[in-house]
């Protein structure tokens, strides 16, 4: 997974100023030819505060991604799936590692990030606000929302941050395979026993509203794109994103005789646009400012592990620290 | 013929139970790095534990693995307690890792030698991946061993605590004399004191003392465990156990 198209905004101050017109244009001009932008090139303060928080907020939602399919580790029914859930929530970690990685080279430290994470200062992804109830829910998540973000993903690694972009072109391969292994999943509970159908079709339609949240607010209340996608630091409206994800997925949920849970949602040949019911953005506001299902729970689990692990980072700071040996 | 079946089921209980303690650690190492090393270890393990059930499913006509591992009972494992014990903290996972996994790398370099041709093929693909388990065990246990007051003292306790358990991995079978005799495998009593050996001077290095008595923790081997392992074999079979044998997942 899982970098949400949407990026969670902070209130804007009033905008960083300028530091000099002569090197803004000609920053704009190199993305402009297509040209990366490197850590020791000038840019515009406001491109590195975008970025960092981008980039930071989709490692944390790969950490905290890790969290609600990790839990069915211990319970993956048989070998081939318990061996490919380990695989993939390693993977997702190993994404979390490379992206704060990538963050760091613009000047935010790792365990300022963690830190901000754990105090809530800085958000991921909403879908993990939500519980993974059952080895469906699983399933849901590695099809549905790793799709989802493939399609985000695959647009910001032609983005303008050459770290960001590299860190993104690495994740997309190992993304496709956990694509590949949750639409197996998917299929094989879609066409299996009535129980495992309808377990399959309760997890959508528990998942459905935060699939359609996944890539952010309708662009006609979104904040400021514009200068974003001008810096290609965002490469895609959230609706554009959307649409392409619908359009990809939709037909894929339809022919294996699951339902999706939205009477209104149909495809707009004349336009090209998916219209669906409005999946409630107050609810979405809600969740990614505290207040949904996990929350609490997700920030808990990632506390716990911080204060369990603490002696062992503080001994690694300690190599060369001679321990007095206690025995006579 | 029931020698070597005992022998095979003795090693993939183990690589299926401990891969599963394993597994726990995913997303909740202490540093980024040491999860992703757990995760990639756990892989591993039941890979190697899927090996082992193959063999017994291929070469003796038992149940294919996933029935094996997902569908017995409590009792009919033979996995030594050791690996069943809960995490508890890294220190105790840490010290377990590094005692089962030399047991584990050694026996694996003994057996492919074996005289059961199938076991000493696989020994010698498993025995190349354990080689960096060790490694990293190694790595850890002498860098905390040394580092803080805290680190080695957590070293020390779960080591204390470990141990007995640790040497109930070495419990007999009521078959070592055949698989000896057979050149199937050269026994638990020399794969022990080559443990040793090997181990000793790495936990010197570590600053750490090996509890000076000792009882060895058996039973595991015979299908007696602690009450640790029935949550655990009643979680993994959670999924599966819910539909008839044999469904698709
Ligand atoms: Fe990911
Ligand atoms: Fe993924």
């Amino acid at each position: 997974m899982y970098g949400g198209g949407y990026i969670q905004e902070e209130k804007q101050e009033a905008t960083s100023p300028i530091d000099d017109s002569q090197k803004l244009a000609e920053f704009e001009a190199r993305i402009d030819r297509g040209e990366k932008i490197e850590p020791h090139d000038w840019m515009p303060a406001d491109y590195r505060k975008q970025l960092i928080r981008m980039i930071e907020q989709h490692a944390h939602s790969e950490v905290i991604g890790a969290l609600p399919e990790g839990t069915w580790i211990t319970r993956a029914p048989g070998f081939r799936r318990k061996l490919a859930l380990i695989a993939k929530v390693q993977d997702e970690i190993g994404h979390a590692h490379l992206l704060y990685s990538a963050a760091e080279t613009l000047g935010k430290s790792r365990e300022q990030m963690i830190n901000d994470l754990l105090t809530g200062k800085s958000k991921y992804s909403n879908v993990f606000n939500y519980p993974a109830k059952t080895w469906a829910d699983v399933t849901v998540i590695g099809f549905l929302i790793d799709a989802g973000a493939i399609v985000n993903q695959v647009a910001n690694s032609k983005g303008s941050y050459g770290p960001y972009c590299r860190a993104l072109e690495r994740i997309c391969y190992e993304e496709s395979f956990h694509l590949k292994q949750g639409h197996d999943a998917f299929i094989t509970l879609a066409t299996g026993t009535k129980a495992q159908h309808d377990m399959l079709q309760d997890a959508l339609n528990r998942w459905w509203k935060p699939i359609m949240h996944f890539h952010g607010p309708p662009d006609k209340i979104s904040e400021h794109t514009a200068k974003l996608m001008r810096w290609k630091v965002k490469m895609a409206t959230n609706d554009d994103m959307r649409n392409q994800f619908l359009d990809m997925y939709v037909p894929k949920i339809l022919e294996i005789g699951i339902t999706i849970p939205d009477p209104n949602l149909k495809k707009n040949e004349a336009t090209g646009q998916w219209e669906f019911s409005d999946p409630d953005w107050d609810e979405f506001k809600r969740v990614i400012n505290g207040d949904g299902p996990c929350n609490a729970e997700r920030l808990a689990v990632r506390q716990y592990v911080e204060e369990h692990g603490k002696w062992v980072r503080t001994a690694m700071m300690n190599p060369n620290q001679k321990v007095v040996i206690p025995f006579a | 013929m029931e020698a070597i079946k005992n022998l095979l089921f003795r090693m993939a209980d183990d690589e299926l139970i401990y891969g599963h303690r394993m597994s726990e650690w995913t997303g909740m190492g202490p540093i980024m790095e040491e999860d992703i090393a757990y995760s990639s270890m756990a892989q591993d393990k039941i890979g190697h534990a899927l090996a082992n059930y193959s063999i017994l499913e291929k070469e003796f006509q038992t149940a294919i693995p996933d029935k094996l591992a997902f569908f017995r009972k409590e009792n009919e494992l033979m996995n030594s307690q050791l690996v069943e014990l809960s995490n508890h903290e890294y220190d105790f996972s840490l010290v377990r890792h590094f005692l089962f996994d030399h047991a584990d790398f050694i026996r694996y370099e003994m057996l492919s030698t074996s005289s059961f041709v199938p076991l000493a093929q696989l020994s010698k693909k498993i025995k190349g991946e354990l080689k960096y388990h060790v490694l990293h065990a190694d790595t850890w246990l002498t860098r905390l061993g040394n580092a803080t007051e805290e680190s080695h003292a957590r070293m020390q306790s779960a080591l204390n605590e470990l141990w007995n358990y640790a040497l109930g991995i070495f419990e007999p079978s009521d078959y070592e004399a055949q698989l000896i005799a057979e050149k199937i495998f050269d026994g638990e009593k020399v794969l022990q004191r080559k443990w040793m050996e090997k181990i000793s001077p790495i936990i010197e290095k570590a600053n750490l003392k090996i509890p000076s008595s000792s009882t060895p923790v058996y039973g595991g081997r015979k299908g007696y465990h602690t009450d640790q392992l029935q949550p655990l074999l009643t979680e993994m079979a959670e999924v599966i156990s819910s539909e008839a044998e044999g469904t698709e997942w």
